[in-house]
């Protein structure tokens, strides 16, 4: 058992390339587990740092500082009354929020969490992510025709048009981000030391490809890259229906969303694949752009002691949260009702503690470097996906598809063609 | 659907296209419990596609009948009644009132009263103004300037609930002056308040003037020109946005407006952008009047001598002030009994409703809701 | 990485495969047909990737699941399709129908009896890593006017749909 462990420690190969199937099957769990966890932390966080975009509090009763609100809003939704529409096509009505949670999930299987921590590594890795995150429209046209209703109809056909229409945006950004992976010069305008390079589509050779060159591809033909990151990041926001592109599943607008008809567990099944698409159109941007698990400056900051230093990263953000949670612990009202939640919130924070102190263990401490820099990363995306929904307007259906075909398809394309030509001629 | 059409009758219902994609016009309804239509107001569609070919709105659901109601009340039992009709600026509709009134009985009110009621109208004005943000920001999407403005209205509400008692429906004013004497601190809390409030309408123009979405949805969105404004009798700052620099406190000025210095800002091009920079720049003035008022109000009673039982003389008046949302008028027929004959209300939001049809007409559905907010109307004040 | 299972999952591929493209001609319900394709659809990219050729699997779902079949969903949506419901789903030919799949049926098994000899006994063992570049290098280089001419038929479509659609509104 123990030498299984071992080898598995040791060889570096993703288990999907190396044919385990015992080590496939506890990587997928793991995955799924950890994208559910994920998601659950987000349905949270977003309720919390709208709220205080807002100047308000957001959930403060259930468990300290509204810890538990995602169990609570889960046990309500899974004892609600499950309605089916009259008149609704059973069968379609069933399967479509199915239909996007598998297209969302089945993402995470070419996902690198660091050179060797993927459930696999196809050849084709962003081939086969853009191609399953394309599925889900699928099941967004099926949720509104489902319905039986007018309204969602109206709903489902826009929001399927609007992400069909920034797939093309995207997949031109991706594009120029995988043409940027058959150079070999180092830097930022690198000069080639070989003649020509292949490039690769698979998501760990992609980053790989980054470390090669010795630079972000957020950097490589500076503006270029930067301007590539900036379409995928504005398509991707417009691909999972988020603010400002939410005008499909607004609720103080005439035709209302595609998932009007849906309540209780299949209306839950619908929020967590959006979240789930969030997380994972960020996790293609930071392996294409922002070195997928490199951590910040591996060239400029080299060494024995600045690995050091960052590998000391993830047990102190760790102790960082903990220490969050206590000081909320002494921030709380001294009154008997509060005993519960003063306790909850200083278990929690001992958690977190504990988990940052096993973090400092030289053993954990590296194999968790890659997993530790690349949610991080993916972190701050979803930050951002809160903080544009609390500060923005929503486009218009129309100002959107303008927006999607007219700027960031020229755009993107002209920065694929400056891309190639700078690839070649440098 | 056939109680639809049969209000839309006057709009003609073409014949539908005869096209493989078999589309007609299509009829839609915006109900009367709608999340954006700031009140029970029931808006027809017709749309062709996504266009707007025509509306029809349907009111009458907040009618109470208040100026029935005025036929049976004595004139100072009239007054609370009137702060229910615009809910949103319950001072202006009691200074109208009060005002006309007093025009009836040829009493003046005295200066202290006088100031004391513009600073009061002023701060009125600011609140629903900032109501109007939120509420019209919510509706385009932006969900965070709605949080911000309330806490921001927070203060006003306290200022009035220190002076009178009440939050919204204030009950402030009375035929001939005030009733209440300003609290200790109402300059200090007035003081403290203008302080307070500048940057925070700094704080809402950063996060809408010059933002992309914002310009996209609100510019050219909702056009109507001067020439149709004054055709429908439109008032307020949907009239100063197309260009007339036309307000009831400049031109025909009322209770101690003409003692302060003060602009009247005006929009070009008649659209929600012009609208929403209107109203923005009207706050900044507002709070330029009450910074004149605060500092110099006069000694001397708050209430003129009016007799206990009002009973005016035999004739009618119009008098008309100017509300935030626009000319709110009273027109009141007395038969020399302790009753009015008749009280009848110009409401601005009721005449401001007409021109949503012309202003939509050819616009997006999205943009429907966006200029029934830029109307800034109150159901309290349309239906009555 | 050697692949696993060969037999079965060609075997599972293969039955979703026709199965789907059963249930396309037999529902009555317009969506589900479309269904029932996007699922042969899926099917067939696996089989794909069962022969070597990843990029081709990867283009299929994309375009194909992705894409082409989102617009058939658009189309059976915005139509009206009730009518068609209500209708026979097998008119009076189905005889000579049946007749008729009958000999494409024993023209296809002749075929097969006849050339057996031309079909190799395996799959070639095509290493994975070229077929995307393969199939660059021959599109890029060999077939470069047929792709431009592919392309510009696309441009023409989409120039198409716009001026019928645009002249509605």
């Amino acid at each position: 058992m123990l030498d299984y462990i071992q080898g598995y420690l040791s060889s570096n190969l993703t288990p999907g390339q190396a044919g385990n199937v015992f080590w496939v099957t506890v990587y997928i769990l793991i995955v799924f587990g950890g994208i559910s966890v994920a998601v659950i932390a987000m349905n949270w966080l977003e309720r919390k740092a709208l709220a205080h975009f807002q100047v308000r509090l957001g959930p403060m009763r259930v468990g300290p500082h509204g810890l538990l609100q995602p169990i609570a809003d889960a046990i309500k939704l899974l004892t609600k009354e499950d309605i089916i529409p009259s008149g609704a096509d059973t069968f379609v009505f069933w399967i479509a929020p199915l239909i996007i949670l598998c297209a969302a999930f089945t993402v995470y299987i070419v996902v690198p969490f660091g050179p060797t921590h993927a459930i696999t590594d196809l050849n084709i890795g962003i081939l086969f992510m853009l191609g399953v995150a394309s599925l889900s429209v699928l099941g967004i046209v099926m949720a509104g025709w489902a319905s039986n209703s007018h309204y969602p109809l109206i709903g489902a056909l826009r929001s399927s048009a609007q992400m069909v229409s920034y797939e093309v945006a995207m997949g031109m950004a991706v594009v120029s981000a995988i043409l940027m992976t058959s150079l070999h010069g180092l830097g930022m305008y690198g000069v080639a030391a070989k003649s020509t390079g292949t490039g690769t589509l698979s998501m760990i050779e992609i980053v790989k490809m980054q470390q090669e060159q010795q630079v972000w591809f957020l950097f490589k033909f500076f503006p270029l890259g930067l301007i590539a990151f900036a379409i995928f990041a504005i398509a991707m926001v417009a691909e999972t229906n988020r603010a400002p592109f939410d005008l499909p599943e607004a609720e103080s607008e005439l035709t209302a969303g595609f998932h009007t008809e849906y309540s209780g567990l299949r209306w839950s099944l619908f929020m967590l694949g959006e979240y789930a698409a969030m997380i994972a159109v960020s996790s293609i941007a930071v392996t294409l752009w922002l070195g997928g698990w490199m951590r910040p400056f591996p060239h400029w900051l080299a060494g024995e002691t600045w690995d050091l230093v960052f590998s000391l990263f993830p047990g102190l953000t760790f102790l960082g949260l903990a220490a969050i949670a206590f000081i909320g612990v002494a921030r709380m009202p001294k009154h008997p009702y509060f005993k519960i939640q003063t306790a909850g919130l200083g278990g929690f924070g001992a958690v977190l503690g504990l988990i940052g102190v096993v973090l400092f263990v030289p053993l954990v401490r590296d194999r968790i470097q890659d997993i530790y820099w690349f949610a991080a990363k993916v972190a701050v995306f979803m930050y951002l996906y809160i903080w544009y929904r609390a500060t923005w307007p929503r486009y218009r259906f129309d100002q959107l598809m303008k927006v999607g075909w007219k700027v960031l398809l020229p755009i993107a394309i002209g920065v694929l063609i400056l891309t190639a030509i700078l690839g070649v001629v440098l | 659907m056939t109680d639809a059409t049969k209000y839309l009758s006057h709009l003609e219902l073409g014949e539908p296209d005869q096209t493989f994609l078999d589309s007609n016009e299509l009829i839609i309804n915006m109900g009367p419990q709608h999340p954006a239509t700031h009140g029970v107001l029931r808006v027809i569609l017709k749309l062709d596609g996504e266009k707007v070919l025509g509306t029809e709105c349907v009111i009458g659901y907040l009618h109470r009948g208040v100026e029935k109601i005025a036929e049976h009340r004595t004139y100072t039992m009239f007054n609370p009644y009137v702060d229910r009709m615009d809910y949103v600026a319950a001072v202006s509709n009691g200074l109208g009132y009060c005002e006309a009134i007093e025009k009836l009985l040829n009493i003046e009110a005295p200066p202290r009263a006088n100031y004391i009621r513009v600073i009061l109208t002023e701060l009125n004005r600011l609140a629903s103004h900032m109501l109007w943000l939120g509420t019209h920001a919510l509706d385009i999407g932006a969900m965070t300037p709605l949080f911000y403005t309330f806490r921001d209205r927070e203060e006003i509400l306290k200022i009035f609930e220190k002076y009178c008692g009440a939050r919204l429906t204030t009950h402030a004013f009375r035929i001939g002056g005030c009733q209440y004497e300003t609290y200790e601190g109402f300059e200090r809390d007035v003081q403290n308040f203008l302080k307070f409030v500048p940057p925070k309408i700094d704080e809402y123009e950063e996060l809408l003037t010059t933002n992309r979405i914002w310009l996209e949805r609100t510019r050219g969105v909702g056009l109507i020109s001067a020439k149709d404004c004054i055709a429908l009798g439109v008032t307020g700052p949907v009239l100063r946005a197309s260009g007339v620099k036309w307000d009831i406190r400049k031109a025909k000025p009322y209770a101690s407006y003409s003692d302060f210095d003060f602009e009247i800002p005006t929009g070009q091009n008649g659209d929600t952008y012009d609208r929403y920079l209107v109203r923005m720049r009207e706050m900044r003035q507002s709070l330029r009047i009450i910074e004149q008022a605060v500092g110099k109000i006069p000694e001397g009673p708050i209430m003129a001598k009016v007799p206990k039982v009002l009973k005016p003389p035999v004739g009618e008046i119009y008098h008309s002030i100017e509300a935030p949302k626009g000319e709110l008028g009273y027109f009141v027929v007395s038969d020399g009994s302790t009753q009015p004959y008749r009280v009848r209300v110009r409401p601005p939001s009721f005449v401001n409703l007409q021109a949503l049809d012309l202003m939509v007409r050819g616009q997006l559905v999205a943009d429907v809701i966006a200029v029934i907010g830029t109307l800034d109307i109150v159901l309290g004040e349309v239906d009555r | 990485m050697q692949p696993v299972a060969t037999t079965f999952f060609f075997y599972l591929l293969s039955g979703l495969a026709i199965l789907g493209g059963a249930l396309v001609i037999t529902r009555r319900n317009p969506v589900h047909s479309a269904l029932a394709l996007i699922m042969t659809l899926l099917a067939q990219a696996g089989l794909y990737l069962m022969l070597y050729a990843p990029f081709v699997a990867g283009v299929q779902i994309i375009l194909y699941a992705g894409g082409i079949m989102v617009l058939f969903l658009f189309v059976i949506m915005l139509v009206n399709i009730e009518k068609a419901q209500k209708q026979e789903q097998f008119n009076k030919q189905w005889l000579v129908g049946i007749a008729a799949a009958a000999a494409l049926g024993v023209l296809f098994v002749l075929v097969y009896m006849k050339g057996k000899a031309l079909f190799p006994e395996r799959a070639l063992q095509l290493p994975e890593q070229s077929n995307t570049q393969e199939i660059a290098v021959l599109l890029y280089g060999q077939y470069m006017f047929a792709f431009e001419i592919a392309s510009l038929l696309l441009l023409v479509a989409i120039i198409g749909a716009v001026v019928m659609a645009k002249k509605r509104i």
